[in-house]
C-alpha cells in the first residue's frame, strides 16, 4: 500500500469516473497534500456539492458529505462553525461552484472563513452530460452552446479575490506535484482557500472541442498553463489561451471562525 | 424564570428553542420572522452558541445542516419566500436524516403577497413542499406560551426522530404579545443528541436504524469517518442503485413517523361532551374560534372545538372521532381551504365538513365565525 493510500476508503474504489477523466489526479493530489501535511483524519471534513468531481468525497477516508448541488460551501461554513477545531476542505465542480452555488462561493470568501476549496474545473457540466458552464470558455461547445458559447467566462480566481479570499492558486492536472504543494499550501492557510484546479473531461468536452482524448487535453495544459511570475513577463498578443499558474494571490486576514470566538468572550464576558 | 414576563410570539419560539438545547442559528431576515433571528444573534453567543447571518435562505439552511452535523442542535427561521426556498434541503436532512428546526412565521402570499400580514397559507408547503416522498413533522401554536412549548418539542423530536421539524407559526401568533410563565430549566425535558451505538472496530454502520427505526450517524469529528449524502444509500451511509433498499429506505422513514402518529398528535377538545358541532381550527385563528364557540354555546348552540397543535402528521385518529360524534364540522382557516381537506378526507363521509377560509389580510372576527355556526344549524340536515 503506498503511504498516502490511507487517506482513501479502498473499499470504495475503484472510482466511477471515465477513463482517462482528470478528476483521478486532482483527489489523488489531495490525499497526497493530506500526507504531506500529516492530516488527522478524525479532525479533517470533507464536504462536497453535485458533479462528477463531487463524487470524491466518497472515496476519501475522513467524514466525509455529499451535499446538494451547489450548497457544498455553506454546509461547510456550518461545520466549521459547528466544531472550529476541524479541518474543513471543499470539492467542488466548475459549475457547482461558480453557477448554482455562486452566491455562496463569493460569500464564504468574503466572510473568509477558513475553508479550502477544492475547485474541479473541466470548463463543462460532466454529470449532466456536457451542458455550458460560467467556466466554459467564450465560443468553445457544449451541448447547450452548439454553435459555441456566448457568454463570457469567470475567472473564478479573481472573482475570489475580489470577494476576500486569503489564498488562491491555480494548477493543472498535468501539473501533478505543483498542484499537491498548492493544496497543502491551501489547507495550511487560516481563512478561505481557493485552489483551482484544470482538469480534463475528454468525454463531454475535449471531444466536442477537438481537443483530442485525455492526453491531447493534458498536453493543452502543459502548453497554456505558464507559471505566475512569466505569464506576467507575456505581451498580450502572446497570451492568446495561455493562463497563469502557481499562487497568484495572498494575504493575511482575519478568520471569521476566530473572529466570531471573539463575539462569544465579549458577549459572555458582558454578562 | 418563573416570573411572569410579557413577551412576544417569536420571542418565545427563540427562547424554547434555546431552552431545549439550540446553540447555532443560521438564516436570513424576513418578515414576519425577523425577531427570532435578531434574538438569537443577541443571545446565543453568551451561551456558547453561534448565531451566522447567511446570504440567502438556501444558504441559512445549508448552514444549520452542516452544524447539525458538526454535533450541533440548530435552527434557522422564515417565512413563505425563503421556505420555498429552503426546501430542497428539508428533503435533504430528511434522507440524510439529520436533525433541524425551522420555524416557519407565515405571512400572505403567494410570492411576496402581503408582506406583514397574517395568513396561514403554508399548511400544505409545509408537508408537500419539497421533492419527493417524506413524511413531516408541522407544529403550530396558539399561544405566547405555546409557541415556548411547541420550539422545544420540536427541537426534541427533531432529535429523536433525526429529521427536520417545522415550526408552523402565523404573524398573529408571532407577533402577539401575552403575558406567560415559562417552566423552569429544570422542568423541561431535552432529548439528547443520539450517539453511535458500537464503535467503528465492532463495525459500527451510521445509517443501521435502531429498534425505533431512527439511525445514530456519529457527529462530524469524532472519529467514527462516516459518509453522508442525499443519494439513497445503505446503512453504511454510501450511495446504492439498490431497488430493495430505496424502497425500503423510503418505508422506514415514513414509518419512523408513523408509528409513533398518534403519540406526536397533541391537540385539545373544547365543549366536545355534547356536541353536535365542531369547529376545527389552528395557530392564530383557533384564538378567535375558541371565543366564538363560546358565544354560541351561550346562545344554547351545542358545538364544541378541536383545536390542532399538531398539523403534520395529521390528526387522523382524532378527526376521525369527531366526525362519528358530530353532524358537522366548521373549518376556518387564513387561506383559500387547505387544512380542511385532510379534515375532509379523515372525516370519509361521517360528517359533513366545511370550509370558511379567509385571505384578505384580516384575521378572523368571532362574529363571522359565530355566524358561520349559526348557518351550521339552520340548514337542514339530510
Ligand atoms: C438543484 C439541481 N439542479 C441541477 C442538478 C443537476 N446537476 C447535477 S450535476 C450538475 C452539473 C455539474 O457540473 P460541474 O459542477 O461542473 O461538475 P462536473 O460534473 O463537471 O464535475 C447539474 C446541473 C441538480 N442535481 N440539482
Ligand atoms: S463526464 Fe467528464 S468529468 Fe465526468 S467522469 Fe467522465 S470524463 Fe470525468
Amino acid at each position: 500500500m503506498r503511504s498516502y493510500e490511507k487517506y482513501f476508503r479502498m473499499n470504495r474504489l475503484p472510482h466511477i469516473w471515465c477513463p482517462g477523466c482528470g478528476n483521478g489526479i486532482v483527489m489523488k493530489s489531495i490525499a497526497k497534500a493530506a500526507e504531506q501535511l500529516g492530516l488527522d483524519q478524525d479532525n479533517t471534513v470533507i464536504v462536497s456539492g453535485i458533479g462528477c468531481s463531487s463524487r470524491a468525497s466518497g472515496y476519501m477516508n475522513f467524514d466525509t458529505l455529499h451535499t446538494a448541488h451547489g450548497r457544498a460551501i455553506p454546509f461547510a461554513t456550518g461545520i466549521k462553525l459547528a466544531n472550529p477545531k476541524l479541518k474543513v476542505i471543499v470539492i467542488t465542480g466548475d459549475g457547482d461552484c461558480t453557477a448554482i452555488g455562486g452566491n455562496h462561493f463569493i460569500h464564504g470568501a468574503r466572510r473568509n472563513i477558513d475553508l479550502t476549496v477544492i475547485l474541479f474545473n473541466n470548463n463543462i457540466y460532466g454529470m449532466t452530460g456536457g451542458q455550458a458552464s460560467p467556466l466554459t470558455p467564450t465560443g468553445k461547445k457544449a451541448t447547450t452552446a452548439p454553435f459555441g458559447s456566448v457568454d463570457t467566462a469567470f475567472d473564478p480566481c479573481e472573482l475570489a479575490k475580489a470577494a476576500g479570499a486569503s489564498y488562491i492558486a491555480r494548477g493543472t492536472a498535468f501539473h501533478a506535484k505543483p498542484l499537491v504543494e498548492l493544496i497543502a499550501q491551501g489547507i495550511s492557510n487560516n481563512g478561505f482557500s481557493l485552489v483551482e484546479a484544470i482538469t480534463q473531461c475528454p468525454i463531454s468536452y475535449g471531444r466536442r472541442n477537438k481537443m483530442g482524448d485525455a492526453a491531447g487535453m493534458l498536453k493543452w495544459m502543459s502548453e497554456n498553463a505558464v507559471p505566475l511570475a512569466a505569464y506576467e513577463k507575456l505581451a498580450e498578443d502572446q497570451k492568446d489561451e495561455k493562463f497563469p499558474i502557481g499562487i497568484l494571490y495572498q494575504k493575511t486576514a482575519p478568520e471569521y471562525s476566530a473572529e466570531y470566538a471573539k463575539v462569544i468572550k465579549l458577549a459572555q464576558e458582558g454578562k | 424564570m418563573s416570573q411572569a414576563r410579557l413577551m412576544q410570539g417569536n420571542e418565545a419560539c427563540a427562547e424554547g428553542a434555546m431552552a431545549a438545547g439550540v446553540n447555532f442559528f443560521g438564516g436570513y431576515p424576513i418578515t414576519p420572522s425577523t425577531e427570532i433571528a435578531e434574538i438569537m444573534a443577541k443571545e446565543l453567543p453568551a451561551l456558547g452558541g453561534t448565531f451566522i447571518q447567511m446570504e440567502d435562505e438556501i444558504a441559512g439552511i445549508a448552514v444549520v445542516l452542516g452544524a447539525a452535523l458538526g454535533g450541533r442542535k440548530a435552527l434557522t427561521a422564515t417565512s413563505g419566500p425563503g421556505f420555498s426556498l429552503k426546501q430542497e434541503l428539508i428533503g435533504y436532512g430528511c434522507i440524510a436524516e439529520i436533525p433541524l428546526v425551522i420555524a416557519n412565521v407565515q405571512r400572505m402570499g403567494p410570492a411576496t403577497g402581503q408582506p406583514t400580514s397574517p395568513a396561514q397559507g403554508d399548511v400544505m408547503q409545509a408537508r408537500w413542499g419539497t421533492h419527493g416522498d417524506h413524511p413531516m413533522i408541522a407544529l403550530s401554536p396558539w399561544t405566547v406560551r405555546e409557541a415556548f412549548d411547541v420550539a422545544v418539542m420540536a427541537v426534541n423530536y427533531a432529535e429523536r426522530f433525526r429529521t427536520p421539524v417545522i415550526i408552523l407559526l402565523d404573524e398573529v401568533v408571532g407577533h402577539m404579545r401575552e403575558k406567560v410563565v415559562l417552566p423552569k430549566a429544570e422542568d423541561i425535558e431535552i432529548y439528547p443528541r443520539r450517539k453511535p451505538n458500537c464503535t467503528k472496530e465492532e463495525g459500527y454502520k451510521p445509517y443501521t436504524p435502531m429498534a425505533d427505526l431512527v439511525p445514530n450517524p456519529a457527529d462530524f469529528g469524532t472519529g467514527h469517518r462516516i459518509h453522508v449524502t442525499g443519494l439513497v444509500h445503505d446503512e453504511t451511509g454510501f450511495p446504492t442503485g439498490s431497488s430493495k433498499i430505496t424502497e425500503n429506505t423510503i418505508k422506514r422513514l415514513h414509518e419512523k413517523i408513523s408509528r409513533v402518529q398518534d403519540e406526536i398528535t397533541h391537540y385539545d377538545e373544547f365543549f366536545m361532551e355534547d356536541a353536535e358541532y365542531a369547529v376545527l381550527a389552528y395557530g392564530g385563528t383557533a384564538r378567535t374560534a375558541y371565543a366564538a364557540v363560546k358565544i354560541a354555546r351561550q346562545q344554547g348552540i351545542k358545538v364544541g372545538m378541536v383545536r390542532l397543535m399538531t398539523i403534520w402528521p395529521f390528526a387522523d385518529k382524532v378527526v376521525k372521532e369527531v366526525a362519528q360524534k358530530v353532524k358537522k364540522i366548521l373549518v376556518p382557516e387564513m387561506n383559500y381551504g387547505q387544512l380542511v381537506l385532510e379534515v375532509e378526507r379523515a372525516a370519509a363521509g361521517q360528517a359533513t365538513v366545511i370550509s370558511l377560509p379567509k385571505y384578505n389580510t384580516e384575521i378572523f372576527t368571532p362574529k363571522e365565525i359565530c355566524t358561520a355556526i349559526e348557518e351550521l344549524t339552520a340548514e337542514v340536515v339530510k
